[in-house]
């Protein structure tokens, strides 16, 4: 079967998932993304490739950081960026969605950025173009339920070659919720398929989906053991609100277990850098001195994501 | 893909020619920029021999290409760098070949995303002719009496101890 994303030529025409995508291709994401950071540092902070084109923000889920860096992103390709932020009703899902879809077509939509609770929403909309035979509008999965974050996937692998240049002699660890974490599958898909030698997870067992070795991870619920010689730690916000029943004793249990603090951090290579995704919770997976101390990446990790989804949305958009 | 460059000028006379014909016009002011990647090559040449004081810029038009819509963006994309100030600085633009015009148009509209110049110039090895857009160049060594056939596709090309031929592909 032909991936999904992928249009007739093998080039890139949604983004819905890192999982499957050649190595190639996310390469070259990287390397085109990697131009596209200078614009940021420019006298007019702007350029045409996208002018007169009109990118939908269809955000069914809250979010501030991931639609506010899609709509600079697109804003600074000179597109037309409209922001809707929808309210799901539990019910009525999968004919509203489309529903909605097919009334923003009809204004012209030339992409979509699509945040949804469910999984498998974004692939449900680039199915349903496709069928109706309206393909040419471009799908980016801007995070699916607990299934992928393509984009941030991608920006976290920018800010690891970043700090790191190679991705083949490195040793990773993915730290915290993996079980309610699109992120995290982001992370590991595109870490194993980029050639990282040893990704790890590091969890409680509550707190990681079954089987998950199956990814091609070593587990470890013991973060001290886990951050043995690391070169790059991923953290992952503790999920509040998709925790369902007792999987966690309290914040402060968790924090004592698995909150990255410097002595433990000190586990790790002398030169490891730490990743988060954001909004952090400090005090909980991450404290505070760790958060704002020099191994920290994370506001540049915020930085590269505008550039890394200014590429992607234009090679989408040239495809 | 045959090979002709015994029809062209050698590209390093022509290196100096250009050279001899832009140093009446450079001042403290000068800025050089090239145009990724034959320009960028010429541009370092000039850019020595002209003893320039103000740092070598180069730009990639990708981002401001007119045929972005049909082709997409190539592969090898390049960040533009001008570590020049482009604010009232008298620019020189700096390409191999000049054609139809339309890099030298993508290139000036990335150039006026960094300032406001004072005024831009443009320098080129080879004219072959067969303009779209009215665009000329103030220095050029070398005009082909015959405008190439749209097919063929005359480039600069540089040799591993930095040596720098003309090279004509295609039919």
């Amino acid at each position: 079967m032909r991936n999904p994303q992928l249009n007739g030529h093998g080039e890139l025409q949604h983004l819905l998932t890192i999982e499957g995508l050649p190595r190639d291709i996310l390469l070259s994401i990287l390397d085109t993304a990697a131009p596209f950071t200078e614009v940021a540092e420019r006298e007019v902070k702007k350029i045409p490739l996208l002018r007169g084109k009109s990118v939908f923000n269809l955000f069914f889920e809250n979010s501030t950081r991931t639609r506010t860096t899609f709509e600079i992103a697109a804003k600074r390709l000179s597109a037309d960026v409209i922001n809707l932020n929808i309210n799901t009703s539990s019910t009525a899902k999968g004919e509203s969605l489309l529903d909605t879809v097919d009334n923003l077509a009809a204004m012209h939509a030339d992409m979509f950025v699509v945040r949804h609770a469910s999984s498998g929403a974004p692939f449900l909309i680039a199915e349903h173009l496709a069928r109706t035979g309206r393909d040419h509008i471009h799908v980016v999965n801007a995070g699916d339920g607990r299934h992928a974050h393509p984009t941030q996937g991608l920006l976290d692998m920018y800010t690891v070659r970043h700090y790191k240049k190679d991705f083949s002699n490195l040793v990773v660890a993915v730290v915290g919720d993996v079980l309610h974490s699109r992120v995290a599958r982001s992370e590991i898909h595109a870490l194993t398929t980029l050639g990282v030698p040893e990704v790890r997870v590091i969890a409680p067992k509550t707190l990681l989906p079954t089987e998950v070795e199956r990814l091609g991870v070593r587990v470890f619920h013991d973060l001290k053991e886990g951050l043995k010689g690391v070169d790059v730690v991923m953290m992952l916000r503790l999920q509040n609100e998709r925790m369902q029943g007792a999987l966690l004793p309290s914040r402060q249990e968790y924090f004592k277990e698995f909150g990255l603090t410097q002595e433990k951090l000190d586990l790790a290579k002398p030169d490891a850098i730490v990743l988060h995704p954001g909004p952090m919770n400090r005090g909980v997976e991450i404290d505070s001195a760790v958060a704002d101390g020099g191994r920290a990446v994370i506001l540049p990790q915020v930085t590269f994501g505008i550039a890394v989804r200014m590429a992607v949305m234009s090679m989408l958009a040239g495809h | 893909m045959n090979q002709q460059p015994e029809q062209f000028p050698d590209a390093e006379d022509l290196c100096r020619e250009l050279a001899a014909m832009m140093r009446p016009h450079v001042t403290s002011d000068t800025a050089l920029v090239g145009i990724h990647t034959g320009g960028v090559w010429l541009a370092q040449r000039l850019h020595a021999e002209l003893g320039i004081t103000q740092p070598l810029g180069s730009l990639d038009v990708s981002f401001h290409r007119d045929d972005f819509s049909r082709t997409g963006l190539k592969p090898g994309l390049k960040a533009s760098s001008l570590p020049c100030d482009i604010e009232g600085a008298h620019v020189i633009l700096v390409d191999d070949v000049l054609y139809t015009g339309r890099t030298v148009r993508a290139a000036v509209n990335e150039l006026f995303d960094f300032g406001r110049p004072a005024s831009v110039d443009l320098a080129v090895l080879v004219d072959r002719g067969g303009r779209e857009l009215p665009v000329c160049a103030r220095f050029c060594a070398h005009t082909l009496t015959q405008p190439l056939p749209a097919s063929q596709n005359l480039q600069l090309e540089r040799g591993e101890d930095g040596s720098l031929t003309l090279r004509l592909l295609g039919e």
